[in-house]
């Protein structure tokens, strides 16, 4: 105590500063930072989580590049991201242009879209895969039979499962992006839209050249935030396939279901630790690049 | 607080306190460990009850987790000295434990090698190396075929399939098309995911003549004429005007059956508890049908206890004890009639009653002529038969082709996982 008295007014700053410090920063620690050099360590081990851990160098990242199901898996995580982020950036854009001009039950209208961003993802991913199940009991198929269309194998398919998972993820995600995308549009001045009426701009001339540049932020943002989202895609895909994860074929399965399965079912801890890594330096470098744009502006 | 009530408390924690240190001198408390699911839970509770009623020297704490922590749970506290004295794991974990130096052997002199050869069902040797055994269970699963009496009356079928061109034909009676070609009810319910690979490496395979491993499951050997015929049996179940079957029908197997959607569907001795309690549905068991020879087969699987390195001095002798009462014929039956899971020995799996049960009868017959897979890595293995049907039924591809990209692909599963275990 005495020596906390002797220390002047800045040391004693400086120290309440450190001890409010070092609450995130062991926090970081030991929830972060340990866990994260953890995993890269056994990257490069064999371990089953029962027995020793292994040296086995860089055999798990061979593996990795010999493995034709990771590739699949890698190609299935940015068709997720490239389909997922443009479609609901523009959905959500569309939706939020004609909300923010809409008076009639604007409230009601912008409870009903935000609703399945509070959904649980589990609850929508089941109810959906109810939907989608054949005749008898799913609903689309039942609809489409009874006006006499032949059924639509969506979860049972190759090339339409991925795209009938994606559905409901990006229609969760829909109601978060509208709502930024209505504070990005309430935050452009008035007055700008009134000098372009009054020199007459036609209206798409107004949102190439007025609405959509001052949104860039926004835009920025929402990429970002629905590019991670869109990587790390996985309850929706393990809850709408879970007799056949990633199924069929592996067509569905992203890269964190991936680890998921070989950790946690095959407990190969050391090869689903070096697809962490892949994956963690995936989301580094799109970050990365993001980060980028946004300080261009 | 008042000041008297802090002193009762503090009286009455020392009191509680002594009481406890007391008892703890002439009682030992072990440790059990299982994963969750309503009815093991409960049998065991009744199980510890009798037990401790036998010995008032020894208590036993139970403690569950859901299926999905189990492992991690396990494998992080006995090392560290903490956990079960007595725990329990899959069969097929066994390899694991062993190596990660988890359990220790079972003492000769209680359960001397030669007595368990001869009380138990074969399959439970896959428990034991060299003289000593590693581990027993209380009960072990097999497979049946569960029928829907209802849609077996409606379509005319008295009795159920005794053999596969029987289980075909009774299928296809049973199998309901609308105008459109669209299927809504099926003979029998298909599908890997759920049993239907054990059925098809473990009963098919056999049945079309070929020998699924060699070399105590090391080796795939199914990538053989009977292992295409065998494919092409079951794969073609969902072929035709009026197919026996549907994949993907009602999302699972069990839901098809469950809703009366399924004339027969072939499943464990574990679905009898739910679909007991379902309403309005009237079912029977019947054992796997034989082929044209009236060759059987059958897959079994089963939960073992074993005592876990961590059990030493007087908590060891406790933990014998106690492996050795719920292995006894005693056990087995509770076990039998709380969970439904079916005794591990013969002597108690078939005594007359149970084997002339409606219910458990088809199941008990099973386990005289079942095989049990040693897997490396089951999901994976599960996998394995997944893709060989999609490939099939997704891509076209023809039974022989896909079969063997099936073959190839678990031959590396066991290859990976024999190389470093």
């Amino acid at each position: 105590m005495r020596l906390y008295r002797d220390l002047t007014i800045r040391q004693k700053q400086i120290v309440w500063a450190w001890a409010f410090l070092a609450i995130p920063i062991v926090f970081y620690t030991v929830i972060r930072f340990y866990p994260t050099g953890n995993a890269i360590l056994i990257s490069f081990q064999d371990w089953n989580l029962l027995g020793a851990r292994t040296w086995t160098g860089l055999d798990n990242y061979t593996t990795l590049v010999s493995d034709p199901v990771f590739w699949q898996v890698f190609r299935n995580t940015f068709v997720y991201l490239l389909l997922g982020t443009p479609v609901s950036l523009v959905i959500s854009f569309v939706i939020a242009y004609h909300l923010d001009k809409t008076r009639f039950m604007h409230g009601f209208l912008r409870m009903l879209y935000f609703l399945p961003f509070m959904t649980s993802a589990v609850a929508m991913a089941w109810v959906w895969r109810w939907f989608y199940q054949p005749v008898p009991i799913g609903l689309f198929n039942n609809a489409l039979a009874s006006v006499g269309i032949p059924q639509i194998s969506f979860l049972n398919s190759t090339t339409n499962a991925l795209p009938a998972i994606l559905a409901p993820a990006v229609w969760a995600g829909l109601g978060f992006q509208i709502i930024i995308f209505m504070a990005g549009l309430r935050a452009i001045p008035r007055s700008y839209y009134e000098a372009a009426r009054i020199d007459g701009v036609s209206t798409w001339a107004v949102l190439w050249e007025i609405t959509l540049p001052l949104l860039k932020p926004t835009i920025v943002f929402i990429v970002v935030f629905s590019s991670i989202g869109f990587l790390r895609i996985f309850d929706h895909v393990f809850n709408m396939t879970t007799n056949n994860p990633g199924g069929p074929l592996n067509s569905t399965k992203p890269l964190v279901l991936m680890i998921y399965q070989t950790a946690f079912s095959s407990f190969d801890m050391g090869y689903a630790a070096a697809q962490t890594v892949v994956l963690f330096l995936v989301l580094l470098a799109v970050s990365l690049l993001q980060l980028r744009i946004l300080r261009d502006r | 607080m008042g000041f008297s009530r802090l002193k009762a408390l503090a009286l009455a924690s020392a009191t509680s306190a002594a009481a406890l240190l007391g008892s703890a001198a002439n009682a030992v408390e072990i440790e059990y460990w299982q994963y969750f699911f309503d009815a093991r839970v409960s049998a065991m509770e009744q199980l510890i009850e009798n037990f401790e009623a036998a010995n008032p020297d020894i208590t036993v704490k139970m403690t569950h987790f859901p299926y999905a922590d189990y492992r991690t749970k396990v494998a992080a506290a006995i090392p560290a000295g903490e956990g079960p004295d007595v725990v329990q794991l899959f069969y097929g974990w066994l390899n694991d434990y062993v190596a990660a130096d988890l359990i220790q052997p079972l003492p000769e002199d209680v359960f001397p090698a030669d007595k368990i050869d001869a009380e138990f069902f074969p399959m439970v040797q896959a428990m034991k190396e060299g003289d000593q055994y590693w581990a027993l269970p209380t009960a072990v699963r097999s497979l049946a075929l569960f029928y829907n009496e209802r849609l077996m009356e409606e379509a005319g079928i008295t009795e159920p399939p005794e053999t596969l061109d029987e289980l075909i034909a009774a299928a296809k009676a049973m199998t309901k098309v609308d105008a459109a070609g669209n299927v809504t009810q099926v003979g029998v319910t298909a599908g890997m995911t759920a049993q239907d690979h054990h059925w098809w490496r473990e009963v098919l395979v056999r049945q079309f003549g070929g020998e699924p491993y060699l070399d105590d499951y090391k080796t795939v050997n199914y990538n053989t004429d009977a292992g295409v015929e065998a494919l092409e049996f079951y794969v073609g179940m969902t072929e035709g005007d009026t197919p026996a079957s549907a994949f993907g029908f009602m999302d699972e197997p069990q839901a098809a059956f469950k809703a009366g959607r399924a004339g027969m569907h072939i499943d464990g001795s574990f679905r009898i508890g739910s679909l007991a309690d379902t309403r309005g549905l009237k079912w029977g068991v019947a054992e796997l049908p034989a082929n044209a020879d009236g060759m059987r087969s059958n897959y079994s699987s089963y939960w073992v206890n074993a005592i876990t390195t961590k059990a030493e001095g007087e908590k060891y002798d406790a933990a014998v004890k106690f492996m050795e009462y719920i292995v006894s014929d005693e056990a087995m039956q509770i076990w039998l009639d709380v969970v439904g899971e079916l005794p591990a020995k013969p002597s108690v799996g078939l005594t007359d009653a149970n084997a002339n049960d409606p219910v458990f009868g088809p199941f008990i017959k099973g386990l005289a002529y079942a095989n049990t897979t040693k897997f490396a890595d089951e999901s994976g293995q599960r996998q394995a038969m997944v893709e060989m049907v999609e490939r099939m039924t997704l891509q076209g591809m023809s039974a022989a082709e896909s079969l063997a990209i099936a073959a190839e692909t678990e031959q590396k599963l066991l290859d990976d996982y024999y190389a470093t275990n």
